[in-house]
């Protein structure tokens, strides 16, 4: 990123430097850090901003993907491509093992989720691994419990957060203690709004999987939301598959991200498309719309 | 807001946060300003109807825009800082919406202590109460160099010039005693929008502009020191590779001044001296770096610099003291502080133990005076003190340099963060 006028960075570059900041303060301030890594555009700049803050050295945290067993092909192998690129180790939880070894129930329906189960499958990745730090691409402007998020998050041996008694946070302090067994969740992209990040995908150049733009696919309308045709999802009465140019505003398990009808098949079509948008990008995401606090409800059982 | 790329870089931030007494308005003002100026997406304005429906509220709470978890939808306050992101077409926005209960002051403070702005509410019923004054002191304390004083609720003092009046001569008069440079009045109702973003047509007797119009011009100075060069360092980057097999780069983010190659630095606490052999970022090798950038440093000579040191410029080093004097607001309802007591101290990227050697005063929040008599800190007071840390802190007036004047203490026993604190000597 170049453009600025004098000992003024834009806020763009504000942004970056305040991202890169708080991943070297987890590099420095915990013994075994993680990169949460969803396969979604807001982790693949993790991983860019990441490459900055430890430039020329490699990441000093592995990508730890928590794998539904639902999700895109295309998200799959844009993750192992990258973490090669990269040279980062690349860390799978697995749900499916957790429902194998009966640790998680699979749930059943038109079109059950694998979102929830994912909890379980992280919680377990953490204490396996020992991670005391896991970094996360969630933001603020995402959704109303994100939006009360600190930068470095408390959860406790359960890897329960407890929104009520959040510590306090100030200027650029951050306090990383805790007891043996706790962790923190680490959101260092807190502060950058959906069109913050296309603007840096599109000034950095960074590559996205195929699903983000405009492609043919077959889906079914439900609740309002557009869902792609898969193994995992049976139609209702009265629905059926329909057919047209849809893509993702945001990634996750195929049961639950809802994709919209576009034709923007490259970055600056997307800004244009963000800019326009009347809804939220999460607004397509049926794991939120289960209940009024239902990211709340998520987040303190030790959801992302 | 203009979504080409170079239009959108070239948009101002300002960052500003509401504060006030409990049930002021703060909550209903955020969602006011956001929907008058259509940054509400659909789907999220259906679910707060839909909320406020179920809750029986007689119109769309917009208070539930920010007021996002569950607790505080039950008690109908806000509880923590919820952050809002919007942007007209002249400036970009990060909101704070901080809660006005007393018992959630340490809250506040963390989404007052990056701003730039301060709204604060005062309820036309009410007047200024102690609240008010509480979070005027603090806005005052962090150097947040703009208060706008919105008198809220006028819909129910009949949209009153008078007593809009009375408030505005009774906040002068307190803030006389604050050290904020420029202080700003409008009336408004958040309730139904007067003021807000739109001029009020039931009061035509206030002359001034509306809240939105002044958050998108009032002058957002620079809030970097880009004099005394300081350099905290946080990690230090060895990449053991093949191509890289010497690299020993010192990344941070700079904390005040410039820094270019050439430049003769001393590291602080061991001394040494050498010179700035490159200021580096992925990109490549930069002709300069000032805060707040995040680069890395290099230098021409091999010496022992690890996370806690600061590189400065030698001719400028920051006062370097096992002594420090500060202001401190106090956050934890489980303890007092104590003279004796032992806390971690967090300043820029260092860390020590430290003493507290003594409590001069605490503030009376409604007069401003010198508490001498009651030794006691407990939850949210504020007061001077003196501290003597185990090893010497590298730092600067908070007045001068936000980055190297502030710092947190850290409760040993919780980990809790119990105090902020910001260097007055
Ligand atoms: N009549 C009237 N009522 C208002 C106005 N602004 C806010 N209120 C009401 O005052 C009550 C409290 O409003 P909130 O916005 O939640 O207050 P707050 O300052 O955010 O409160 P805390 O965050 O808990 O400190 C609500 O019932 C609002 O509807 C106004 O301009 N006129
Ligand atoms: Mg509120």
């Amino acid at each position: 990123m170049s453009e600025q006028k004098g000992y003024q960075l834009t806020h763009l570059q504000q942004l970056e430097a305040e991202s890169i900041f708080i991943m070297r303060e987890v590099a420095a301030q915990f013994g075994k850090p993680a990169l949460l890594f969803s396969g979604g555009k807001d982790s693949i700049v993790m991983v860019r901003l990441a490459q900055k803050a430890f430039w020329p050295a490699k990441l000093p945290f592995p990508l730890v993907h928590v794998d539904t067993g639902h999700n895109f092909d295309e998200t799959i192998q844009f993750r192992d491509d990258l973490a090669n690129d990269v040279g980062a180790e690349l860390v799978v939880a697995s749900v499916q093992e957790e429902i194998d070894a009966g640790r998680a129930k699979e749930e059943t329906g038109p079109n059950p989720s694998r979102n929830r189960l994912q909890i379980p499958a992280l919680l377990n990745a953490i204490e396996k691994n020992q991670y005391d730090a896991c970094l996360g691409g969630a933001r603020r402007d995402e959704e109303k419990a994100r939006a009360k998020e600190r930068f470095f998050s408390h959860r406790n041996s359960f890897g329960e957060w407890d929104p009520k008694n959040q510590r306090p946070e100030l200027w650029n302090l951050f306090n990383g203690k805790m007891d043996f067994g706790e962790h923190f969740r680490i959101f260092p992209l807190s502060n950058w709004t959906e069109m913050d990040v296309w603007q840096y995908i599109k000034l950095e150049n960074i590559p996205l999987p195929s699903i983000y733009f405009s492609h043919e696919r077959e889906f079914v309308r439900r609740s309002g939301v557009l869902l792609g045709k898969c193994e995992h999802i049976t139609l209702l009465e009265g629905e059926a598959w329909e057919s047209g140019n849809v893509r993702c505003r945001t990634v996750g398990d195929m049961t639950c991200t809802g994709m919209v009808e576009s034709v923007a098949n490259n970055v600056d079509d997307i800004i244009e498309e963000v800019a326009a948008a009347r809804q939220t990008e999460r607004g397509g995401r049926v794991d939120d719309k289960r209940s009024e606090t239902a990211m709340e409800d998520r987040k303190k059982e030790g959801y992302f | 807001m203009s979504t080409d790329t170079k239009g959108y870089l070239d948009m101002d931030l300002l960052r500003f946060t509401t504060a006030g007494s409990v049930d002021d308005g703060k909550s209903t003002l955020i969602g006011r300003l956001l929907y008058d100026c259509k940054s509400i997406f659909e789907d999220q304005w259906e679910a707060v109807e839909q909320s406020s429906k179920q809750r029986g509220d007689e119109n769309v709470n917009l208070a539930l825009l920010t007021d996002g978890l569950r607790s505080e939808r039950e008690q109908g306050i806000t509880i923590d800082v919820a952050y809002r992101y919007f942007a007209t077409p002249k400036r970009k926005f990060i909101i704070a919406d901080t809660p006005g209960h007393i018992q959630y002051t340490r809250n506040m403070v963390t989404g007052a202590s990056t701003a730039n702005l301060a709204i604060i509410l005062i309820d036309a019923r009410n007047g200024v109460i102690e609240q008010t004054c509480r979070h005027s002191f603090i806005a005052s304390l962090l150097q947040i160099q703009h208060i706008v004083v919105c008198v809220n609720k006028m819909d129910l003092v009949d949209w009153s010039e008078d007593r809009y009046n009375e408030i505005v001569e009774q906040y002068k008069e307190f803030a006389s005693r604050l050290d904020v440079p420029h202080i700003d009045f409008i009336p408004i109702s958040a309730l139904l929008g007067d003021n807000v973003v739109d001029r009020s047509k039931n009061m035509d007797w206030f002359k001034g502009s509306p809240l939105l119009y002044m958050l998108e011009t009032v002058y957002i100075g620079n809030e970097h020191n880009h004099v005394d060069a300081r350099f905290p360092v946080q990690w230090v980057i060895r990449p053991h590779s093949d191509e890289y097999h010497d690299f020993r780069g010192y990344a941070g983010r700079v904390a005040g001044g410039v820094f270019k190659p050439g430049d003769e630095i001393t590291v602080l606490p061991s001394g040494f001296q050498s010179r700035i052999r490159g200021v580096h970022d992925i990109g490549g090798d930069l002709e300069e770096a000032y805060a707040p950038m995040s680069v890395s440093l290099t230098l021409e000579d091999e010496i022992d610099i690890s996370r806690g040191d600061m590189i400065v410029k030698q001719n400028n080093p920051p006062e370097s003291s096992q002594q420090i004097e500060a202001m401190i607001v106090w956050f934890s309802s489980d303890a007092s502080l104590v003279e004796r007591g032992r806390y971690t101290i967090r300043h820029t990227t260092n860390e020590a133990k430290c003493l507290l050697k003594e409590m001069k005063y605490k503030v009376d929040i409604n007069t401003l005076h010198k508490i001498e008599d009651d030794r006691e800190v407990r939850l949210n007071d504020i007061a001077r003190v003196s501290l003597q840390t185990s090893a010497p802190i590298h730092f600067d007036r908070y007045r001068r340099n936000r980055a190297t004047g502030s710092f947190v203490l850290v409760d040993e026993q919780s980990n809790n963060t119990v105090a902020a604190g910001m260097i007055v000597g």
